[in-house]
């Protein structure tokens, strides 16, 4: 901890002016009492911490006066979301979210964390053991009493939209189609992420295809969860490990000079920012090269746009007399990356879609927020907003009423099941509608294209 | 004219002066103390909130290192919720100087000050900003100290104690009789300066407690007591830069102490002798030395977020006066070499040992004491002291039971930092905040407007630390000028039952107070107030323009807050807190025209206090 300074996450609340911005825009507090609110929560609570002291143990051994739950005085700051919007306003550059994150940890380092949290924080490990016979396992959670029990037992909200393991992995499809895969002097690395490796396969299938038909041969090594959903829960130690076993299995490709592309925008935030900043390894030279070898794929792609390497045998997606309208929402994680909406460069390539770009703040799930059940309704009224955007498209659309919306588009996973869960429509990644529209991806199915 | 009989009167509602009144009411006698402004407006409300261990006299000044560690260990019974125990670190930085901290902790040991030298690393892991270049620390039991929470509690246990205490009422002329040789104190003339009414209290004892203006007090009956008046300047940062109170292991010097006190860090102090306690201008030069050395025990402190600089004022007596010899330090006086013609005596050399006059012996006045000098760390001995030799010239034998009796309110224990957020957070008090910064909620503010006595909002920002915080009254001075005008105006229902002083910054009991008032729909009168609450009828010091109260006066109150916070503001006016302060400008002089009420030539107590020394000198040195 000796790399802590007057100018750590911690103390960048000295830059709050109280100005209100942040309460005025937090999505969360403007539906719930139970959070007081960015401001009140993060710059303002952070003054009445003891903050000074590390959050754990580090490798010295264990501070010698252990925080006690008497010492974290507050509790609302878990109903923070962690989905940065109060960030993205702030006026005056307080990391109102980080601050958030770690007053957490220290809650969890003080008074211990609850199994929900801990299994929630988890999902490569249940993403694993689930995968072993996905059929079974979506047959076990998928029904109403395993989710009544899960809502009793752990607090998972009933309602919640949880995914579903996919048949084969994403892995275990790379294996299978080996032979079909492009070598290339041109090599990017696939960061896929825990939802990609085992319920959502086909969103790296998609991204594979596409970066194949740029040219570019893509490697998928072996790699472990992120950390993100055990930094939202406060579990900062194992993030860490976590984190510096991807350090260790991406040093080689890094120090090649590959970039890292990932589909996931909150895996390659925490990886670009979040673990950096909130486990203080901003010195740490490995996660430094990481951090600056890593791309949004979209980030990645509109580089090739601007180079002219992007192909342009970009084909319609809807047959000429059905308008394909495409309410496209950027989720909290992507904007938090500050490198615009990349998605929407390219996507305005396809001819004939007309995307509408929701303004809404967030969805509400905010990764692990929105499946706890007491933070359920909180996250559904978060949503809302968007939810309602997304139905005014459909009305609004056309007179003959021939402009029905059948997609949304998100770049991020868990958004994306919020939002199928709130609009009752079905939702894909950006990549996936680019792939369609090179004829490599069958839209409705979420599978490679025949002949793919 | 009013008249009020007493034993004894006690002059200055300080530490030592409340502290007297206590030890004073305890012992049996008839008690009055007067204060010209609030309770703490002195020095006692302007230090850096330390509660010595006294290692850090324990070489040059061991008499007075004595006792603190004698006080130390009292005022952590008698005073427990007014302290926060921090811990202390005396930490050798490499400017240091190599012998000192062996001579430092032998001191300690033969002056049974506790001790313990810890692995640097172990301290640095305790206090990760500390710099990490110092080689050896020792930890002793030094904490952090409310010296507004510690007056008031002192202040309620003595007016249970029987004892009466007046602020708002100065001094204007003491009373003498008989002929040289026999003079005797006999009572004093004092001004009400809110009501404009003169008293005359009949004494058979003055205790001149006055701080910095106890020679102003002295002159008044004729005798000359000339005080070594040591300004100190000190800056709180932002937020807390540690938990543990942090001195420099050296010989005491300016900037060498870091302070945890609630949310912030104060860094003090400078010493410079100045003629007057009233006209203290903080210099750029001051400031700019304490960022220096604040830099050597928190590297990048200077590049912090700096909210506010304030000076106070050491009232330091020494009976021998330091005619330009060498101060009585045990190593010899580093930098006392100035010839006794200047103004010769450096402040920083001057004994922090309490002085007791006893003016019967001193200059041949009956009934008349003063007490000076020491720390806020030393006040209860003070009174002490005080109260002994007042005994004595009345010829009465009573003994002290101050050190043996808790004020009210210990049972809550040592505060913690987090105090008023955990109770905020537990009863759901979010929405109630009226000064977000510092977390003071209505409750609170009403219930300090109408229990303790209320002229400026000055008064109830000792009272529950309103504007205390980073916005500097940016958001809270309208809001309380708001409900204090909404109470004057009857629109707000009184609080219920007795109000606990002890209690005065704790969120969740006004709440419930508050809270059992709206349930029986009753008010009761306060029970604990001596003197009337200032109400619309009360009248404003008859030398002012404006005809109305101060107090009634909601304009008066905003503009007059708004200056007091900008007088502490404008000598550290750069970086994030330029900031906020041209954000707080925008919000009065351009949405409220603040610039422009029609108060222009209103006066209120707090008037003249942030006109004496509102200008920052430019004098560089």
């Amino acid at each position: 901890m000796q790399n802590t300074t007057v100018n750590s996450v911690g103390l960048s609340l000295n830059a709050c002016i109280k100005c209100n911005i942040c309460t005025s825009y937090c999505p969360v507090s403007e539906v719930t009492d139970s959070f007081p609110g960015p401001k009140y929560a993060a710059p303002q609570s952070e003054r009445f911490r003891d903050f000074g002291h590390p959050y754990y143990e580090d490798d010295s051994g264990p501070i010698s006066r252990p925080l006690t739950a008497g010492q974290m005085p507050d509790a609302s700051v878990d109903y923070c979301s962690g989905c940065r919007v109060c960030n993205e306003v702030c006026p005056t550059g307080v990391r109102i979210a980080e601050i958030n994150a770690r007053a957490r940890a220290r809650i969890v380092a003080a008074r211990g964390l609850s199994l929900r949290n801990r299994l929630l924080g988890r999902n490569e490990l249940l993403g694993r053991i689930g995968s072993i016979a996905p059929g079974l396992a979506n047959f076990a959670l998928h029904n109403s009493i395993s989710r009544k029990l899960a809502a009793s037992l752990f607090g998972i909200a009933e309602k919640a939209p949880l995914p579903r393991w996919h048949h084969e992995t994403l892995n275990r499809w790379l294996a299978r189609t080996r032979t079909q895969r492009l070598r290339s002097d041109r090599k990017v690395v696939y960061f896929h992420g825990c939802a990609t490796q085992y319920y959502e396969p086909f969103v790296g299938m998609a991204a594979i295809l596409v970066l194949e038909h740029l040219g570019y041969e893509v490697i998928v090594p072996p790699q472990n969860c992120c950390g993100l959903p055990m930094l939202s829960n406060g579990e900062f130690s194992a993030a860490e490990s976590y984190h510096r076993r991807n350090v260790a299995r991406l040093a080689q490709y890094v120090n090649a000079g590959y970039p890292i592309l990932g589909t996931s925008t909150s895996c390659t935030l925490t990886l670009k920012e979040e673990a950096p900043e909130l486990l203080d390894l901003e010195s740490d030279a490995g996660t430094r090269a990481l951090k600056l070898a890593t791309w949004d794929i979209f980030e990645w792609l509109r580089e090739r746009l601007d180079q002219d390497q992007l192909p342009s045998d970009l084909r319609p997606l809807n047959r000429s007399d059905q308008p394909f309208i495409l309410p496209y929402h950027a989720p909290c994680q992507l904007r938090a990356h500050r490198i615009g909406k990349p998605a929407l460069d390219l996507l305005a390539r396809i001819p004939g879609l007309d995307l509408r770009e929701s303004q809404a703040r967030c969805c509400g799930i905010a990764g692990t927020y929105g499946y706890k059940t007491e933070k359920y309704q909180i996250a559904m009224d978060v949503g809302r907003e968007l939810f309602d955007y997304v139905a005014s498209q459909a009305d609004k659309s056309d007179l003959d009423s021939r402009g029905s919306v059948s997609f949304t588009a998100c770049d991020s996973e868990t958004c994306r099941w919020q939002l199928e869960h709130g609009t009752g429509l079905p939702s894909r990644h950006p990549v996936e509608l680019l792939a369609a529209a090179y004829g490599l991806y069958d839209l409705q199915a979420r599978r490679p294209a025949a002949g793919n | 004219m009013k008249r009020m009989q007493t034993e004894i009167l006690v002059i200055g509602g300080g530490a030592t002066g409340t502290g007297v009144a206590w030890d004073a009411a305890l012992r049996g006698f008839r008690t009055v103390l007067i204060e010209k402004r609030d309770l703490t407006h002195g020095t006692t409300g302007r230090y850096h909130g330390l509660l010595h261990s006294g290692a850090r006299y324990v070489l040059k000044d061991p008499d007075s290192a004595v006792e603190c560690i004698n006080e130390n260990r009292i005022l952590r019974r008698t005073h427990t919720h007014c302290i926060e125990d921090t811990s202390g670190f005396f930490v050798v930085t490499p400017e240091d100087e190599d012998d000192y901290p062996d001579r430092f902790a032998a001191a300690c040991r033969r002056l049974d000050v506790p001790c313990t030298e810890i692995p640097a690393a172990s301290a640095l892991r305790r206090e990760p900003l500390l710099n990490p270049r110092i080689s050896r620390v020792f930890e002793l039991p030094d904490a952090a100290a409310d010296s507004f929470l510690a007056t008031h509690a002192t202040a309620q246990a003595a007016r249970q104690a029987g004892a009466t205490l007046l602020p708002y009422h100065e001094l204007t002329r003491l009373r003498l009789s008989g002929g040289d040789g026999n003079r005797t104190l006999s009572g004093a003339t004092v001004l009400d300066t809110v009501s404009g009414e003169e008293l005359h209290i009949d004494a058979d004892l003055v205790i001149n407690a006055a701080g910095a203006w106890s020679g102003h007090v002295a002159a008044l009956a004729g005798v000359e007591v000339k005080m070594i008046l040591g300004k100190g300047v000190m800056l709180a940062t932002n937020a807390r830069l540690t938990n543990t109170v942090i001195n420099r292991c050296k010989m005491p010097g300016d900037g060498d102490i870091l302070v945890p006190i609630h949310t912030v860090t104060v860094i003090g102090t400078t010493d410079e002798r100045v003629a007057e306690p009233e006209d203290l201008p903080i210099e750029q030069w001051e400031i700019d030395l304490m960022l220096t050395e604040g830099d050597k025990l928190v590297p990048g402190l200077s590049r912090s977020r700096i909210l506010r600089a304030w000076a106070g004022v050491r009232p330091l007596y020494q009976e021998t006066q330091l005619a330009g010899g060498p101060a009585q330090s045990e190593n010899g006086a580093q930098s006392n070499e100035c010839p006794a013609t200047e103004l010769p005596q450096d402040s920083r050399d001057a004994t922090r040992a309490l002085a007791l006059l006893d003016h019967q012996q001193r200059d041949g006045i009956r009934g008349f004491i003063t007490i000076t000098g020491g720390k806020w760390t030393t006040f209860r001995l003070m009174a002490e002291s005080a109260v002994d030799a007042a005994c004595e010239q009345l010829g009465v034998s009573r003994h002290c039971r101050t050190a043996g009796t808790p004020v009210p309110g210990v049972e809550q224990g040592h505060y913690w930092l987090g105090h008023r957020l955990s109770e905020v957070e537990d009863e759901k008090l979010q929405s109630e905040l009226i000064c977000e910064c510092e977390l003071v909620t209505r409750s609170m503010l009403e219930g300090a407007v109408q229990r303790n006595p209320t002229v400026t909002l000055d008064d109830l920002r000792r009272d529950v630390r309103l504007g205390m915080g980073p916005c500097q009254g940016g958001f809270c001075t309208y809001r309380a000028v708001g409900i204090l005008h909404q109470l004057r105006a009857g629109e707000a229902s009184p609080a219920a039952g007795e109000w606990n002083v002890a209690h005065m910054q704790s969120p969740a009991h006004h709440h419930r107070d508050s809270a059992a008032a709206e349930a029986t729909g009753t008010g009761s009168e306060s029970a604990l107030s001596p003197t009337p609450t200032p109400t619309d009828d009360s009248h404003q010091r008859s030398a002012a323009v404006d005809p109305q109260a101060a107090v009634s006066q909601p304009n008066l109150l905003l503009r007059d807050f708004l200056q007091e916070r900008w007088k502490g503001v404008a000598p550290i006016l750069w970086g994030q807190q330029l900031r906020q302060e041209r954000l707080d400008e925008l919000i009065y002089l351009s949405i409220l025209n603040a610039g422009h009420l029609p108060v222009d030539y209103g006066e209120s107590p707090l008037s003249s206090f942030y006109r004496s020394d509102s200008s920052i000198s430019g004098s560089d040195r």
